[in-house]
């Protein structure tokens, strides 16, 4: 970790569990490895999870060769991955088409930093986690908009526009969901945000939770958002240009983000790691995965959304929910007390209908035709 | 100060998995927004009419096939219809129902895969495609059942049919007809009042109703833009004024008509194959026609309903076995032919859509 100013070291050895030996750098070690293991592991059951469960939801099977259900598909994928020719095109501008996977990865590692698998068990509990998340989550951008500049392919171009649109879009009602949140736990650590979730949040944040959900999905390319990639429309979007290991790295980013968005949502909105039972790592990872099967099934249903309409549902629908949703949770902040909980769940659901109907009946999505 | 901005050309096509074969877009865009559109095809181009001219009656059939390679066994229809129409050739009753089964059972066939790839090309990720990829897989096991084939059929002759279907034919089609409804219903219940897709589809891509009559529009490019024109009614060829069926018609003429038009039409189709199992008689299927036709001196035009439109046969005969000249009218050509005018002013994701719902196989478009 690199120490942000105002932050001395001694903050760090604060905050460590007191039963961690050898102080802050074995610590950093072992979570580091902790960390790209997890991220790399799950990054392939994710990869696996969605093509069978793809399978199974389009009336196929899925791979299903590649060791027993396929489980091994992952890594004949990536072994037959680092085994192609790497292709660099005769006009691309090379230093930026080389930088652009490396840009792109590295912020979906660095989020896990902050994301607690279980109590007190996370790289660096910074007291502002949730906003050092926001903040280097919107890095890949830059390495895909890289990756389609540097490319010099209209199709790239054209898929890492649409991105940087969307994600400069789609930040303000994220982030407006996550306030919302804050207030409730009174923390941006995201550790103390699981301890403060005696029920979860998507409880008392309905609203929020849809929001946050849908404008992360927006955020991470997921379908029905997937306009940088649109393999019907853009081909494969940004990533048109790559081969071999770039690619995988890309395909990485892919996953990794997804991983990084269901974690996020599981931290801030399912509980994190609590839950009876089982232990809380494997609570975490249950939660994880869930969030994960949610993206899986929304990506076989929906048709994919137009520019102008993405563009609309962030400014027109989920900026002002967002900013109803916030003003609605202080109010809620400020009359709180342990009595009014159970009836502030049914009344924040109903809210969330309510006000879902209202808006989708108000606001049209998209403009249509421009004459020319 | 305002950003100095140009428009550009991309190439959608001939290679893009949203072209449905070869085809080429060379499309300019001003951002996202088309503001020309230049259609570039021939990039399939076989010669089959010249090929034509210098096989027999029959061997030309084989041709056919590869024309609309989706409807094959529509395709094989128009043609033996002209040559009969030429030569003055009858049909026994059996094999003019077993027709009457077969091309409708390729009009469901070949309209599964139209709503599939449109559905697919609105971004719906393969699922759609799938499943009805899974009804397609029951009509061509029907179709290979009876011709050997799974893609070319080359199953109908001059006069009828090759061989009699088999016994096992008509339990499977019966099968199929009554598990069919069911299926449309559940494409239905997937998408059809999807709020994206209706976002995506409805206003999306409007050929006016003038505008379709102009360019000879036919099949459910025609009936999506609201006008009730359907060969199998307005001008009945083989046995169709037999049977009751409804010619399902949209309004507006955008792509969710059209798409919705030929989700109804399926249904139609199996009405009309309920009534013709119903009413098939025993008997020959083909009639008594000498090895090598010499039709008399003259020229015939028929035409079909096929499922992408109107499809034609013109042929000239100078009285030798192979025809003088063959044209072909194929109805995916002349649908594409407003394209640009349903393309300006929109998106190119509203463009690919467009493309979709107009639905061609490039087999057709270059001959």
């Amino acid at each position: 970790m690199i120490p942000s100013p105002g932050l001395s070291l001694e903050h760090y050895w604060q905050t460590l569990p007191p039963d961690w030996p050898g102080g802050f750098w074995w610590h950093w070690l072992v979570f580091t490895v902790i960390i790209i293991a997890f991220i790399l592991m799950l990054v392939m059951g994710y990869i696996w999870i969605e093509r069978r469960g793809m399978g199974r939801m389009q009336a196929r099977l899925g791979p299903n060769r590649a060791g027993p259900f396929g489980l091994l598909q992952p890594v004949a994928d990536a072994v037959k991955v680092l085994t192609k020719e790497d292709l660099v095109p005769a006009n691309a501008d090379k230093i930026v088409h080389w930088l652009a996977p490396v840009v792109a990865f590295a912020p979906a590692l660095m989020i896990f930093a902050v994301v607690p698998f279980q109590d007190g068990a996370l790289l660096a509990d910074l007291n502002i986690g949730i906003l050092y998340v926001v903040a280097i989550s919107s890095v890949s951008t830059v390495g895909i908009f890289m990756a389609g500049w540097g490319s010099n392919n209209k199709y790239s171009l054209l898929g890492a526009m649409r991105n940087v649109a969307a994600v400069v879009s789609y930040e303000i009602p994220l982030i407006l969901a996550i306030i919302g949140v804050v207030l409730i736990a009174g923390s941006l650590s995201l550790n103390d945000i699981v301890l403060a979730q005696n029920i979860p949040f998507i409880l008392l944040q309905p609203l929020g939770f849809l929001l946050f959900f849908i404008a992360g999905c927006a955020e991470i390319n997921r379908s029905p958002f997937d306009l940088m990639e649109a393999d019907s429309e853009l081909v494969a979007g940004f990533h048109i240009e790559y081969s071999g290991m770039k690619f995988a790295l890309f395909y990485l980013v892919e996953y990794a983000e997804a991983l990084a968005i269901s974690a996020i949502i599981t931290t801030l909105f399912l509980g994190g790691w609590r839950g009876p039972v089982l232990p809380p790592w494997l609570w975490f990872l249950l939660k994880v995965i869930l969030v994960f099967f949610v993206m899986v099934w929304t990506r076989t249903t929906f048709p994919r959304v137009r520019i102008d309409q993405l563009m609309a549902l962030a400014w027109k629908f989920l900026l002002p929910l967002a900013l109803i949703n916030l003003i609605i949770t202080a109010i809620q902040v400020l009359a709180w007390s342990e009595a009014l909980l159970w009836v502030m769940i049914p009344v924040n659901i109903a809210i969330m209908v309510i006000l879902v109907l209202l808006w989708s009946k108000l606001s049209k999505l998209g403009w249509g035709r421009v004459e020319v | 100060m305002a950003l100095k901005t140009e428009p550009f050309v991309l190439n959608i096509g001939p290679v893009h998995p949203s072209t449905h074969g070869v085809f080429r877009m060379r499309a300019t865009l001003d951002g996202e927004v088309i503001i020309d559109m230049e259609p570039v095809f021939g990039y399939l181009h076989r010669g089959i009419e010249k090929l034509a001219e210098e096989r027999t009656y029959t061997g030309v059939i084989p041709l056919t096939d590869r024309l609309d390679y989706l409807a094959s066994m529509s395709n094989n229809l128009a043609y033996v219809l002209a040559v009969e129409k030429l030569a003055g050739i009858p049909v026994p009753e059996r094999a003019e129902y077993l027709r009457v089964i077969l091309a409708e059972l390729q009009r469901i066939a070949s309209h599964l895969i139209a709503v599939g790839a449109f559905l697919n090309d609105c971004g719906a990720f393969f699922t759609p495609f799938l499943y009805m990829f899974r009804e397609r897989e029951k009509i061509v096991d029907l179709f290979e059942m009876v011709s050997g084939q799974r893609l070319l059929y080359n199953y109908m002759r001059i006069g009828g049919f090759t061989q009699d279907i088999p016994d096992e034919f008509l339990p499977a089609l019966d099968k199929f007809v009554r598990q069919m409804p069911g299926f449309i219903d559940e494409y239905d219940r997937l998408l059809a009042e999807n709020e994206i897709l209706l976002a995506r589809a409805k206003g999306v891509g409007i050929l006016p109703k003038e505008l379709a009559i102009n360019i000879c529009a036919s099949g459910p490019v025609l009936r999506g833009s609201g006008v009730n024109w359907d060969i199998r009614k307005v001008d009945p060829y083989s046995i169709y004024d037999r049977f009751e069926f409804d010619i399902p018609t949209g309004s507006a003429g955008d792509c969710y008509d059209r798409y919705r038009v030929r989700v109804q039409e399926m249904r139609q189709s199996l009405r009309i194959i309920e009534q013709a199992m119903k009413q098939l008689p025993s008997g020959a299927v083909r009639s008594e026609v000498p090895h090598l036709i010499h039709p008399p001196t003259g020229e015939a035009y028929a035409h079909i309903e096929a499922p992408k439109g109107e499809l034609g046969f013109y042929l000239v005969s100078d009285n030798s076995i192979a025809p003088y000249r063959c044209h072909i009218r194929a109805p995916s050509l002349m649908n594409l032919t407003a394209l640009r005018e349903m393309m300006l002013g929109w998106k190119i994701q509203d463009a690919i859509i467009i493309f979709g719902s107009i639905d061609i196989t490039m087999g057709e478009v270059d001959r």
